[in-house]
């Protein structure tokens, strides 16, 4: 099968090409060299189109426990926007925790081609792993969650051999079917269970004696020494606390030349400036990562309406969970592995705060000059559900129209709002392909992905050149994955199930022995039925596994 | 959906085999140790067996065959029939579901398809649950993080040593634990006279405390403790000797607890309102997280409860009583009630799925009834189709969620026969529209 798209404007920053109107043929599921001579199976012309890659979300929560306990939660989030059922797809509901299968057509249908779940708890890797089987169009893939559970703390505290842990982190991530590894709020999940309700980057676990930044630094270096291609994955202390850009840069100070990615940073740049003791530190923060090329940043953008916070963070949720709307937090603890706080939450744009946040997050993007380290996320669905980033979009290359809606937002935010009223940057398409492809694609080392090169896998995304971007972004006019043509404007024409991305660095079986102890002694599962076989994806999910490639192990 | 062949071939097989790290399907806290035997004379559980895992795999099969109203037919005709009484029914019920991931995951296939109505026949237990969930949420625990972590149990209202026999062995008096918690010993308080204390012994525990009100009261004295709590004044309970002086002393042992676990289980807890007991139980550790570390910690989940309502969750959007009668599904927990539907004569068909226990038979109805069933299964009467499967962790391999909806577990295949999984059977029977 080969198709041919002609005379579509590509943007491929992976490749260098701006705009330039070429061709492109896909063979059997895989971009091919031009062919000029060859009779195409399909031909699409696409004159006056903008041509990209299949865009890739870095940071969205689409499969786990805290995902099915959000929709357990939220019977009114669904009720609103009910899916029905087509000849080709299944029904369910949509809203900011959508079902599964809704939530594969509308990534799709918005021009997504893989989606990255960034906070699988091993001890529930099978349930993520089985709610993405169930999450079709897309590719996906997930991050382990280690730092705040208890098998590597011990290890930390009894300063065991680093070669052992990051045999355990290598193991972990073999036995979740991880691509990347994230810590969240670093030790402070297992320091809440012991009733400590704050942990600053220096701040010692009072059970295990060890700080946030020993965690941090330790996990980075396993991780670059292991070969892992996307660096660790930080959610920071302090999250949603005013004043934690202290610690923020602190954290990317703690990693010294070390390799890391900065998430949802938004949520974790707040100043304390002000009437209200509540600023923007997006500034601050954006300054001291342009000159740290070592971090990567992705942003949570708050935009307002309904939607449900949903973290690993049992500390920081809990302690949001006045703030709930509607009043009805889920706080877990959860396995000796980590924990969970599921709180609904409205952003509102006459609120103070809520407005603050919206403005941390643009001034983030806009202050920010370096595409290819900054990703466009609203950390689904803690910022904004998904389905918002076509408006996101809008407010990033739209001066006039990002005016507009400041205008609106509550008066005192306005009034601390200098810098992002005074920054004239329109964001371009080829920045645009970076932040939301090639970017994410060159970062999570999926190495076909967010490209259209040869031998990149056919996942093309095709839109009308709309001056209203959000109009554009929204309605892609066709949408390819693996070379076959799935969504045509906007509505899924084809559903296909999508991978599972995983990397598998070297370890040494021999951790196993401990481990097999460690479960034995505390666990109530066996070690051997924590580890997900690669069978339960392939065939139990109907799925597939690409195992993306790592570096070789150094020590 | 999965891809297994219908009937698996069994002849590959050592007619001796021994399975380790054995997960029960028996049991809603999934026990994953067991040692199980296959020889020429069926299962044997050789390590780490309770009566309830002992029974459920140690049962002789009795000869099965599909039948279509207690008569012997092919599998073919059997599912055909089963595709013909879908494709006509306006309002097809699929109950009992007492099956794995796999299994709920065909469900909601044919019931998405069919325009059908989903329950579990324990969802009346759930509910007790979901609705104190669904309007205030809750804190809650593991099982793992109870069982390394909990200085202080408090075991309301529910039987919970006679619902899962394992329960104190695994997570109340383990030999080892991780925390400090040997010393001072485990504390255990049963709110409830007729809870058996029999788990609550070994060197893990220090004092036993029973309040004895009347099991189904457990709430009421949560909430005297609640008030106690926070120093309200209030009436001393009558005639039961829970006296104000033991809730101020259970209020003591609450405040210094440093990490207490309420544990209850939504099937013990059958009387009326029963979820307003649920509310003050994670009402109550709410309030003392306020100062200390609390969690609640449910249990029951029996005959894949859990399994059917996460599934359900994620690829519907609601754990349950959920309708796809207008394409898209409607949540109602009192409409898509299948226990009140049989009762007040709705629906037109029942599709009933019993693969674990062979007490799971559906309820006395007069329609027409497709039953996919362990054989075995105590039906009061022939239904106009019986197609046998088998047990997911016996006959097949498959997935369960746990009890505390965080751990899923593999199950076996044990090769106890050759029964298809209800999966392959309703996704023949999906095919076959």
């Amino acid at each position: 099968m080969l198709i041919k798209l002609t005379g579509g404007k590509i943007y491929d920053p992976a490749n260098k090409v701006s705009g330039q109107v070429r061709d492109i043929y896909v063979e059997d599921g895989k971009i091919v060299a031009p062919k000029p001579d060859a009779r195409p199976d399909a031909t699409y012309d696409l004159k006056g189109r903008v041509v990209m890659a299949g865009a890739i979300d870095p940071h969205t929560h689409i499969g786990g426990g805290k995902m099915t306990i959000a929709r357990m939660l939220l019977p009114e989030d669904h009720r609103g926007d009910p899916v029905t059922r087509t000849r080709l797809t299944r029904a369910g509901s949509g809203r900011s925790v959508p079902s599964t299968h809704v939530t594969g057509y509308r990534y799709a249908e918005m021009g997504y081609t893989a989606c990255f779940e960034p906070a699988m708890l091993p001890a529930n890797a099978r349930q993520a792993h089985m709610e993405m089987g169930d999450t079709p169009m897309v590719d996906k893939g997930a991050f382990a969650m280690l730092g705040s559970d208890d098998f590597f703390l011990r290890q930390l505290a009894a300063k065991a051999d680093f070669e052992a842990i990051k045999d355990y982190v290598a193991w972990t991530m073999h036995a979740a079917q991880a691509i990347a590894l994230k810590v969240v709020n670093p030790g402070g999940i297992s320091a809440f269970k012991f009733n400590q309700r704050k942990l600053d980057l220096d701040e010692e676990h009072v059970y295990y004696h060890v700080t946030p930044r020993q965690i941090v630094v330790t996990l980075a270096r396993a991780l670059e020494e292991l070969g892992v291609t996307h660096p660790l994955h930080i959610h920071g202390c302090n999250l949603g606390i005013p004043g934690n850009i202290e610690s923020t840069l602190a954290t990317v100070r703690a990693a010294e030349g070390l390799r890391i990615h900065m998430t949802h940073t938004q949520f974790l740049s707040y100043g304390t400036e002000g009437d209200r003791k509540f600023s923007s530190g997006a500034a601050r923060l954006t300054e001291l990562v342009s000159k740290s090329p070592n971090v990567s940043i992705d942003v949570g953008q708050v935009l307002f309406g309904q939607t449900c916070t949903a973290s690993g963070d049992s500390m920081r949720q809990y302690a949001i969970s006045k703030s709930a709307h509607p009043k009805k937090p889920v706080i877990m603890d959860i396995e000796c592995d980590a924990g969970c706080g599921v709180v609904p939450m409205r952003y509102r744009d006459k609120s103070f705060v809520n407005a603050m946040q919206w403005v941390i997050g643009l001034e983030t993007f806009l202050l920010f000059d370096d595409p290819w380290r900054i990703f466009l996320t609203t950390d689904h669905p803690n910022g904004a559900p998904f389905f918002f980033y076509p408006h996101l979009i809008r407010l990033l290359m739209d001066k006039p129209f990002r005016d507009d809606m400041l205008q609106k937002i509550n008066p005192d935010a306005q009034a601390q709002s200098e810098i992002l009223k005074s920054l004239t940057r329109e964001y371009t398409l080829d920045e645009i392909a970076i932040l939301t492809r090639a970017g994410p694609a060159k970062s999570l080392g999926l190495v076909d992905r967010g490209h259209l090169g040869v031998g990149a896998a056919g996942d093309i995304t095709v839109y009308r050149d709309d001056p209203n971007r959000e109009a554009m972004f929204a309605t892609p006019e066709y949408v390819f994955k693996g070379g076959e043509l799935v969504v045509k404007n906007g509505k899924v024409v084809k559903v296909v199930q999508g991978a599972t991305h995983v990397v598998r660095p070297d370890y040494d079986k021999s951790i196993e022995k401990p481990l097999k102890d460690y479960f034995d002694r505390f666990h109530t599962l066996a070690m051997e039925n924590f580890k997900l076989a690669d069978e339960e994806i392939i065939r139990g999910d109907s799925g597939a596994i690409i195992v993306q490639p790592t570096g070789a192990r150094v020590s | 959906m999965p891809s297994s062949d219908l009937r698996k071939s069994g002849d590959e097989r050592a007619s001796r085999e021994l399975f380790e790290h054995v997960t029960s399907p028996f049991c809603g806290t999934l026990p994953d140790d067991l040692v199980v035997e296959r020889t020429d004379s069926g299962l044997k559980v050789v390590g780490n067996g309770d009566a309830k895992s002992v029974a459920g795999f140690e049962r002789k099969l009795p000869p099965s065959s599909p039948q279509l109203g207690g008569k012997d037919v092919s599998f073919d005709q059997a599912v055909k029939q089963a595709a013909k009484l879908l494709a006509k029914a306006r309002q097809p019920l699929f109950g009992g579901l007492a099956t794995d991931v796999e299994g709920m995951r065909a469900v909601l296939a044919l019931a998405d398809r069919t325009g059908g109505i989903v329950d579990h026949a324990l969802s009346e237990a759930q509910y007790r649950n979901f609705k104190i969930m669904q309007s205030t949420g809750w804190i809650m625990s593991t099982l793992t993080e109870t069982r390394n972590r909990a200085d202080l149990f408090i075991i309301a209202g529910s039987d919970i040593h006679k619902l899962h026999p394992r329960f104190f062995e695994r997570i109340v008096t383990p030999p080892d634990s991780m925390f400090d918690v040997e010393a001072p010993q485990r504390t255990v308080v049963f709110i409830g006279k007729g809870l058996d204390r029999a788990g609550a012994k070994g060197s893990r525990i220090g004092e036993v405390i029973t309040l004895a009100c009347p099991d189904a009261q457990a709430g009421d004295v949560v909430a005297l403790l609640r008030a106690r709590l926070r120093g309200f004044r209030v009436k001393p309970r009558k005639g039961d000797g829970v006296t104000l002086a033991k809730i101020d002393a259970l209020a003591e042992l609450c405040r210094n607890a440093k990490y207490g676990v309420v544990v209850w289980a939504p099937p013990a807890l059958n009387f009326p309102f029963a979820d307003l007991a649920v509310e003050q139980f994670t009402g109550l550790v709410s309030d003392l997280n306020l100062t200390t570390r609390f969690a609640g910690l449910s249990l029951g989940g029996a005959e894949g409860a859990i399994t059917a309502a996460a599934v359900c969750g994620w690829q519907s959007g609601y754990p349950l009583r959920v309708s796809y009668a207008t394409g898209a599904p409607d949540y109602d927990p009192y409409r898509w009630n299948i226990a009140r539907i049989l009762k007040e004569g709705e629906g037109d068909l029942l599709v009933w799925i019993a693969s674990i226990s062979p007490d799971f038979a559906p309820p006395a109805t007069k329609l027409p009834t497709i039953v996919l069933g362990t054989p075995g299964l105590k039906l009061a009467g022939a239904p106009a189709v019986f197609i046998p499967v088998g047990t997911p962790g016996v006959d097949h391999a498959g997935r369960l969620v746990r009890v505390d909806n965080v751990v899923s577990l593999p199950l076996k295949d044990l090769g106890r026969s050759d029964l298809p999984a209800a999966a392959a059977v309703l996704s023949a029977i999906e095919a076959a529209l």
